[in-house]
């Protein structure tokens, strides 16, 4: 029997998704919001916190409050651990209704990078962003831009060290589209093969196009309160059961590893105890992919196989559609939609509610919740149930 | 053809002079702590180590071993067009230190991880230098 509930998701608002242009992240934060909060049975009135995910285009502030016209809030802050926020606002989120601080805590990612005129690569990294003072100029002059080529060297080094290869990755990129197919909400629903993988153009070698996620316009909003107040709710609760941090910090040193040993090891054995569950226990997962490998080093760190053979772990195809540890069941970041870690948590609500439809996993006592942020510097983790023991 | 846009040139900062000061004398300059003795890179005001203010200046081997690489295809800013593909690598120092920056001097296709390397440096433009690494010789 799992643990007693720390908070309670009742709310799931998610909008349009991808190339939406012409609109502020805001005006989605507001639209997600207000689908959380008529996905909950609330009115507007009874939120009295809002936790706002500072996003990538660095355009979400604590006035948004006032923007989206919230009045007496008990609860308001701007959260940044980069792609990990969510697991963080989630802990904060439980903390502060358990503490008697609020009551219907609101989590919101929004952001609107894409343009009409601009590729998605160069949102996040084009020339826009290229200072040249000191040590950031020294990056641009090696021709370092983005998160791309950090993920690909982390990459590299696991294969050199365990010999995964461009395939394991594959299957990844491979078992996700297929996901994708059966989400409406994804923005990439064709399926792919192996060969397609093999045959989409290198961005960062041995990354390939198909290894890397989308980038999207849009907003994923998630309404938490207490287990008692969820009962009385339109929407099945679901129980957040355990949650935990890990910033592993840099990788700067020769004798730090984080690229191949991430902070899911760490935040994953806390939010497990506090859970009452083990990673035997999980039905379903929903990790972070901002690249297919961060998928794969996520589930060693796990310990879902040992480290090192999350190649092998993964070539079976287990992650995908029929397979026995069915993974970013909404397609996730690489085919569905790149909300950071709103991402896997509003699939995790989906799943743990039974709302998947042709997608939804056949079982679903556990599900585990995964963030990454910076270049595998901050993780989090959240472990949701549509169980929880009532003392 | 109209001239080609060139790559990025670093402006060297307060805390950064000594770093392109040094390679503009063909040395790779990193900073040390006289508290713990501990090198650090990227720069900063303060050891990450110990925490104390006790950084000084001091001449790296230069030498140091591949951690791992990347063959990036983008190209992000026009001067990198007509250099793509190129490798971007992790060069794990001698000292302690894991900096990024550019293998020269050998094809991509031989670049392996474990081979050693040494420092070697080249201008972008504008009087400003830059250490990149090449393989070791002998
Ligand atoms: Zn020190």
């Amino acid at each position: 029997m799992p643990n007693r509930s720390k908070g309670a998701i009742v709310g799931l608002g998610v909008t349009p998704m991808g190339k939406i242009y012409g609109r502020r992240s805001v005006d989605f934060a507001a639209e997600a919001i207000a689908l959380a909060l008529d996905d909950a049975g609330l009115e507007k009135r009874d939120l009295d916190g809002l936790l706002i995910n500072a996003n990538i285009s660095g355009d979400m502030d604590p006035r948004s409050q006032m923007i989206l016209g919230f009045e007496n809030l008990t609860l308001i802050n701007v959260m940044s651990a980069y792609g990990s926020t969510a697991g963080s606002m989630m802990q904060y989120a439980c903390m502060a209704i358990e503490q008697g601080l609020a009551n219907v805590v609101a989590l919101v990612y929004a952001d609107a990078p894409l343009t009409a005129n601009r590729s998605a690569g160069q949102s996040y990294a084009g020339p826009h962003r290229f200072p040249l003072g000191g040590m950031v100029g020294l990056r641009a002059a090696y021709g370092n831009f983005g998160a791309n080529p950090e993920y690909a060297m982390a990459a590299r080094r696991h294969m050199h060290l365990y010999g995964t290869t461009s395939e394991h990755f594959g299957t990844i990129a491979v078992g996700q589209r297929a996901w994708a197919g059966m989400s409406p909400w994804a923005q990439m629903r064709s399926p792919i093969t192996l060969e397609d993988h093999h045959n989409s153009r290198f961005i960062a070698d041995p990354l390939r196009l198909l290894d890397c996620c989308l980038v999207s316009n849009g907003a994923v909003c998630v309404i938490v309160t207490s287990a008692a107040k969820a009962r009385d709710l339109k929407q099945p609760p679901v129980h957040v059961l355990g949650y935990a941090q890990c910033a592993p910090g840099d990788n700067l040193r020769t004798d730090r590893h984080p690229a191949v040993e991430t902070g899911a090891k760490r935040s994953g054995e806390i939010a497990f105890r506090m859970a009452g569950v083990t990673v035997k226990d999980v039905d379903t997962c929903q990790l972070y992919d901002c690249y297919t490998y961060t998928v794969l080093v996520t589930l060693e760190d796990y310990g879902f196989c040992k480290k090192g053979e999350g190649g092998p772990f993964v070539a079976d195809g287990k992650l995908g559609p029929g397979g026995s540890l069915p993974t970013n069941t909404g397609g996730g970041q690489l085919s569905g939609y790149y909300m950071w870690a709103f991402t896997p948590l509003s699939e995790a609500v989906v799943q743990a509610r039974g709302q998947g439809g042709e997608r939804q996993v056949p079982k679903n006592d556990v599900v585990l919740v995964s963030a990454n942020g910076g270049i595998l510097n901050f993780h989090s983790t959240i472990i949701l149930s549509k169980h929880a023991s009532s003392s | 053809m109209s001239e080609a846009v060139s790559k990025p040139v670093p402006i060297p900062d307060a805390l950064s002079e000594p770093f392109f000061a040094g390679a503009r004398d063909r040395r790779l300059m990193l900073q040390h702590c006289t508290s713990c003795g501990t090198w650090s890179f990227p720069l900063r005001e303060r050891c990450p180590t110990c925490m104390k203010p006790t950084l000084e200046w001091r001449a790296a081997s230069g030498r140091g071993t591949l951690y791992t690489f990347t063959i990036f295809h983008q190209a992000m800013h026009p001067g990198f067009a007509a250099h793509v593909p190129y490798n971007v690598a992790q060069i794990d120092l001698d000292e302690g230190v894991r900096m990024t920056a550019n293998v020269a001097g050998v094809d991509n296709a031989d670049l392996r991880i474990g081979m050693r390397l040494e420092a070697v440096f080249e201008s972008p433009g504008d009087g400003v230098f830059i250490p990149k690494f090449q393989p070791a010789a002998g």
